[in-house]
């Protein structure tokens, strides 16, 4: 095992270095990054990196951009990549989102693959920055073994670089990986480095080349809830007769090592420390505050293990399966609420209407592998809109509820690799003529006005037959 | 002022005495309407919109598939999810009239866009349909006596306990709407034979489809009917009222329900159907004489002709039936119909049919639950019927008097003679109440044109005269109005009750109190029932007792060996066989049947007593019956069924007494108790230390009620 690892590391690193020298002469050399620090925790199936790159500008010509590197196999699961840039001088420092997009360079080393942060204002020659970036991994932590016996904790792999991947050259850097427990099975040394306690440090190494690559690899106890949403659909209902209808359909797995062999009852039940560890029974939503009217079940009837807290600020929902999930063990449901639509919708100045929502999961700490949004909007609302801080793929659908006859235009939005950072608010506009709420009312009201009629043309009509 | 204007608005709207009548006739009947639909859904308040026990599971899932995949897709469906290896072809071997009666409801309601969904339909289709039964017996109450009749008819059916038995919302069962079609079927026939007229017949043939559709039971209106239009010829009220009323329905109705693929020709091949028949021959041979009589003047002769006429057609009628019989050509009559007749049968012959707790004799307890006070007034409502005897009243006479012998042979049965019953108190109730009014009216109006008219007329106090006895009869009177009032008051509290506590349980989800007073939900087979779903291979089997077949594959979704559609005897013994045997032999038996999963139902830990356990018995039997390997005094000693030390040793390591008591010695369930304690039968277990060879435990609800095992791969033999 070991000796294979260690070919491949010293080819791949001759590779980069090669194609460094190849790579010399395009326009982004003139930047160094004189300090690195970087910050992976581990302690949730989540993988959040801290990155702190001091930045200079050693070319002649002021740069307003900076390249970030992943390699291709990490770009599949990156959930997102925020960039700051600190502002002012000692203490009144504050923190400006700066703009990241992703990149397509032409002669991209090994397929990787480029995120481009633009500065908010150019960096002059000589000048130097520091910005913070922070990243974000999804399905990246692979349990080994695969799959576990109910007693077992659930151990995991995690592979990275111990170097930081940039396209510029670095002077120093730090990596510092955070485990959950003490319990660490194994990590690659790329000396120099050492652990203590839940933390293991790589570096520092000074002067790397750009592209420098030397996988890691740590095997570690991790028995978080690898709570994965698999596919999550939202739907918001707006009705103007002052309710909003939430309906969130989950279909939940436990992402874990798989489990293996017997389920036994009465070792869950009497040694709850020792057995199904890796386990999970609880999840806990995060709902917005004067929630009314939940309900959670599923296809066979409703799910009667819940409770619900509000106050305030906030409702906290804590759902509980039917039964606690092991690894690989799934469980579809879903929840639906009602909220009061005064705080969700709003008028624009351009006499549009619009909903303020969150994206993202309610559920805590989950990874919604695909989440699909839906936002029906009233019958006869026009010129939908959706803005969405980040991108999405958008669609408009049409759906038929009750009294509906021509039908509710709905905004779909989907995006994959959905994080709790997603829990952004986004809007959707459109025009609506209070004239239609009164629509449904009036057929009802006339349906039943020409049943009275009916009632009392047949009586009238009958009794002058039995004259 | 506006006091003025008030009465004038009064006066405008003074109705006459008629409108007034039909005004509270029309609401009284909205009102029933609205209770009766309202009185069962104490189970969705209670519990949730869900369907209950068992057979309602296998209607919702064929509903469901009826809606996805249209009418021709469910007619032809082959279902293999069921009785594996074998299959079932689930359209020709189900009523289908309830899946298709929700099934439009469901199309109507979404045609009106009410964006419903089908488990609601489902849920709410037998409250709807006694609601409309109430309607039915209001205009059958009607047609038989009056109209008051109808409405005490219509209000006593809306809260019969016997009727809400099976009718509750969430019970999605073919009899919800069956009882709804026989009533209505009758309706149309007695109003036929009222009548005479073609239009009604034909009404009541369709029906009678609609009964065919939807439930077996319509076998009891193909022979009811003919036995009554019998005693109506023996009795000389032969007329042709009843030729058109009886031929149009049986020659139609016949036709009719041959289209339905469950039923096919048994109209005309089954031992059952042949009294029908038989009736309608003799019924021509009737019209034939009486021609015959009206064109022979001669009296003599016609008597002669009447003794060969009749003697040949008994004769004929002797020789088909005998060689329709001997050469195979009509059916026997089937097992359950015996157990009809013959309350003993089915304990000594067929197991399957007595192991099922609805179909064991009534105790007279559950009469007094299901009917209560219409118990006392049903001999009295015969007595008014036979006092003012007419067709009609002959009818519900037969009726009743047959349904209420076949509600004492099988509890279930209960269900068919309660309208009957409504009916026939209703007319004791509203022919009682009546007299007495008329009792208490006309010694007011006498007294009133006593005291209002100074001179009275020689006739008015020759009247006085004669009721000096009416003071009496006037408390008593009253005194027995007041009596009346207090009963049906009684009757409508007693209802409410038995719908509340014993029949609004879906028996999926189970309740009860805990240790402070607390309800306490039990809802371990869905939790089952959903791991199953989600967490096995979609084409894993599933082996269980018949009773959960069901619902494993209605909710779980997956492939049962044996399910509640108990058509093949043998494929359930070789499961009761396979729960009775050693591990071992129960491990071939499985591997032959290709089960992956094993699961039963165990009480011993919250003290549920409806389990595997205490049903085993009759998998032995059932086993048994088929398997002479299987030996009920093997499981037994000295005749006496136990789980503790003392039990037979045969019993203590059989698949199920392995399976249900797996690990159950390690747990404590009762303080003060040793570990082990099993509290549905209050005995410590025989055998605690279990050891599985070829199973394994693949999951245990929390409340351990279902326990679902893995059945392991064969070894690897190097």
């Amino acid at each position: 095992m070991e000796t294979p690892i260690r070919s491949r590391e010293t080819l791949s690193l001759t590779l980069f270095s090669l194609l460094f020298f190849i790579c010399k002469s395009s326009p982004l050399h003139h930047l160094l990054i004189s300090n690195a620090e970087r910050r992976i925790d581990l302690s949730s199936h989540i993988v959040k990196v801290y990155l702190t790159l001091k930045i200079e500008n050693a070319g002649s010509t002021p740069a307003s951009e900076v390249l970030l590197a992943f390699p291709p196999a990490q770009v599949d699961h990156l959930a997102t990549v925020e960039a700051l840039a600190t502002k002012g001088k000692r203490k009144k420092t504050t923190l400006v989102h700066l703009e990241v997009k992703p990149t397509e360079l032409p002669d991209a080393p090994n397929d990787a693959k480029y995120f481009t942060i633009y500065l908010a204002s150019p960096l002059n020659s000589g000048e130097s920055t520091t910005l913070e970036v922070l990243y974000m991994l999804t399905h990246s932590l692979e349990p080994f073994p695969a799959e576990i016996a109910q007693s077992e904790s659930q151990l995991v792999f995690y592979r990275d670089n111990a170097l930081i991947l940039l396209p510029y050259h670095v002077r120093q850097q730090t990596t510092f990986i955070k485990t959950p427990s003490n319990k660490v099975e194994s990590f690659t040394r790329v000396e120099p480095t050492n652990r203590a306690g839940t933390e293991i440090k790589y570096g520092p190494y000074e002067d790397r080349p750009p592209y420098s690559f030397s996988p890691i690899l740590v095997h570690f106890e991790n028995n978080s809830p690898f709570a994965v949403v698999e596919e999550l659909v939202r739907e918001v209902e707006i009705s103007h007769w002052g309710n909003l209808q939430v309906t969130e359909q989950y279909t939940l797995v436990h992402a874990g090592a798989r489990h293996k062999g017997v389920f036994s009852r009465v070792d869950y039940q009497s040694r709850p420390s020792l057995n199904g560890v890796s386990s999970f029974r609880y999840l806990l939503a995060r709902l917005p505050p004067r929630v009314h009217s939940v309900y959670y079940r599923d296809e066979i009837g409703n799910i009667s293990s819940s409770h619900l807290r509000t106050d305030s600020r906030k409702s906290e929902l804590e759902i509980e399966p039917r039964y606690p999930l092991f690894g690989g063990w799934k469980a579809t449901f879903v929840i639906g609420y009602g909220l009061p639509l005064q705080d969700f919708l709003f008028e624009s100045s351009n006499d549009k209407r619009y909903l303020n929502f969150t994206f993202g999961c309610p559920l805590l700490e989950t990874v919604v592998d695909k989440l699909t949004f839906k936002v029906v909007l009233p019958e006869g609302s026009k010129d939908p809109s959706a803005v969405v801080p980040f991108p999405v793929e958008q669609h408009l659908e049409t759906k038929y509820s009750y009294l509906d006859v021509v039908g509710r235009t709905v905004v779909v939005l989907e995006k994959k690799n959905v994080v709790p950072v997603h829990n952004t608010h986004f809007q959707v506009y459109y025009t609506f003529k209070p004239i239609f709420m009164l629509a449904e009312p009036m057929m009802l009201a006339s349906a039943f006005f020409l049943f009275f009629v009916a009632c009392v043309a047949y009586l009238h009509i009958d009794l002058s037959i039995r004259k | 002022m506006s006091n003025t204007a008030g009465s004038d608005l009064l006066k405008t709207f003074k109705l006459k005495t008629k409108q007034q009548e039909l005004l509270i006739r029309v609401s009284i009947l909205c009102l029933v309407y609205i209770l009766a639909f309202i009185t069962r859904l104490f189970s969705v308040l209670r519990y949730e919109s869900m369907i209950h026990e068992f057979d309602p599971y296998f209607n919702y899932r064929t509903t469901l598939y009826l809606t996805q995949n249209g009418f021709y897709d469910f007619w032809n469906w082959f279902d293999s999810e069921s009785w594996y290896p074998l299959g079932r072809i689930i359209g020709g071997t189900l009523y289908p009239g309830l899946m298709v009666t929700a099934a439009l409801i469901y199309r109507l309601l979404h045609f009106l866009r009410f964006a419903v969904h089908i488990r609601e339909v489902c849920v709410l289709t037998a409250p709807f349909f006694a609601s409309n039964t109430t309607l039915v017996a209001y205009f059958f109450g009607k047609e038989i006596w009056d109209s008051g009749a109808g409405l005490v008819a219509a209000i006593l059916i809306a809260v019969c306990p016997g009727y809400i038995s099976r009718s509750v919302a969430g019970s999605y069962d073919n009899e919800g709407v069956a009882i709804f079609a026989l009533l209505f079927t009758f309706y149309l026939f007695v109003k036929a034979v009222n009548t005479g007229s073609l239009a009604w017949g034909l009404a009541s043939a369709f029906g009678y489809f609609y009964m065919v559709s939807a439930w077996g039971g319509y076998v009891f209106i193909i022979n009811l009917i003919p036995l009554y239009v019998l005693v109506l010829l023996i009795t000389g009220r032969y007329s042709m009222r009843l030729y058109v009323a009886y031929n149009c329905m049986y020659v139609l109705g016949m036709l009719l329900a041959m289209q339905i693929r469950f039923v096919g020709f048994q109209h005309v091949q089954s031992g059952e159907h042949m009294a029908a028949m038989g009736v309608f021959f003799l019924m021509q041979v009737f019209y034939f004489l009486d021609w015959v009589k009206h064109m022979l003047s001669d009296t003599k002769l016609f008597q002669a002709f009447l003794r060969i006429t009749v003697t040949c057609a008994v004769a004929v009628g002797g020789v088909a039936l005998g060689v329709g019989t001997v050469s195979g050509y009509i059916s026997p009559w089937t097992g359950r119909f015996y157990s009809l007749l013959d309350p003993t049968y089915a304990k000594d012959h067929i197991p399957i049919i007595a192991s099922v707790s609805e179909h064991q004799p009534t105790a007279w307890s559950s009469f007094m639950f299901d009917f209560h006070i219409l118990l006392f007034l049903f001999p009295a409502g015969v007595y008014f019927c036979f006092k003012r005897l007419s067709d009609a009243t002959m009818f519900i006479v037969m009726y009743g008097l047959t349904s209420l012998y076949f509600a004492g042979v099988m509890v279930r049965l209960i269900l068919v003679a309660t309208p009957a019953v409504c009916l026939i108190s209703a007319i004791a109730v509203s022919a009682t109440v009546k007299n007495l009014t008329v009792l208490l009216r006309s010694k007011n109006k006498v007294v009133q044109t006593g005291s209002t008219k100074g001179t009275s007329s020689a006739k008015a106090s020759s009247k006085a005269s004669l009721d000096q006895s009416q003071p009496f009869q006037k408390n008593g009177a009253m005194a027995l109005l007041f009596g009346a009032f207090y009963l049906l008051s009684k009757y409508a509290t007693h209802c409410t009750w038995v719908t509340s506590e014993a029949y609004s349980s879906p028996s999926i989800v189970l309740a009860a109190r805990g240790a402070h007073g607390n309800r306490v939900i039990f809802d371990d087979y869905r939790e089952a029932y959903f791991w199953l779903r989600q967490n096995t291979p979609p084409d894993a089997k599933v082996m269980s007792w018949w009773d959960y077949g069901y619902q494993i594959t209605a909710m779980g979704n997956r492939t049962v060996i044996v399910d509640n559609n108990t058509w093949n005897n043998t494929h359930i013994a070789t499961v009761g066989r396979a729960m009775s045997s050693y591990e071992d032999e129960a491990y071939e038996i499985m591997r032959s049947l290709d089960v992956d999963y094993v699961l039963v139902v165990f009480g011993g830990v919250t003290g549920y007593s409806s389990d595997d356990i205490n049903k085993f018995l009759w998998m032995v039997r059932i086993g048994g019956g088929v398997f002479p390997v299987i030996k009920e005094p093997d499981y037994l000693v000295n005749g006496e069924y136990r789980v503790d030390k003392g039990a037979a040793p045969k019993m203590l390591n059989c698949l199920m007494y392995k399976l249900c008591y797996y690990r159950f010695g390690e747990l404590v369930t009762e303080y003060g108790k040793p570990p082990g304690y099993d509290r549905a039968r209050g005995v410590e277990i025989g055998n605690k230390d279990i050891k599985l060879e070829h199973l394994e435990e693949a999951f245990t609800t929390s409340n351990w009620i279902v326990r679902i095992y893995k059945v392991k791969p064969p070894n690897n033999r190097w």
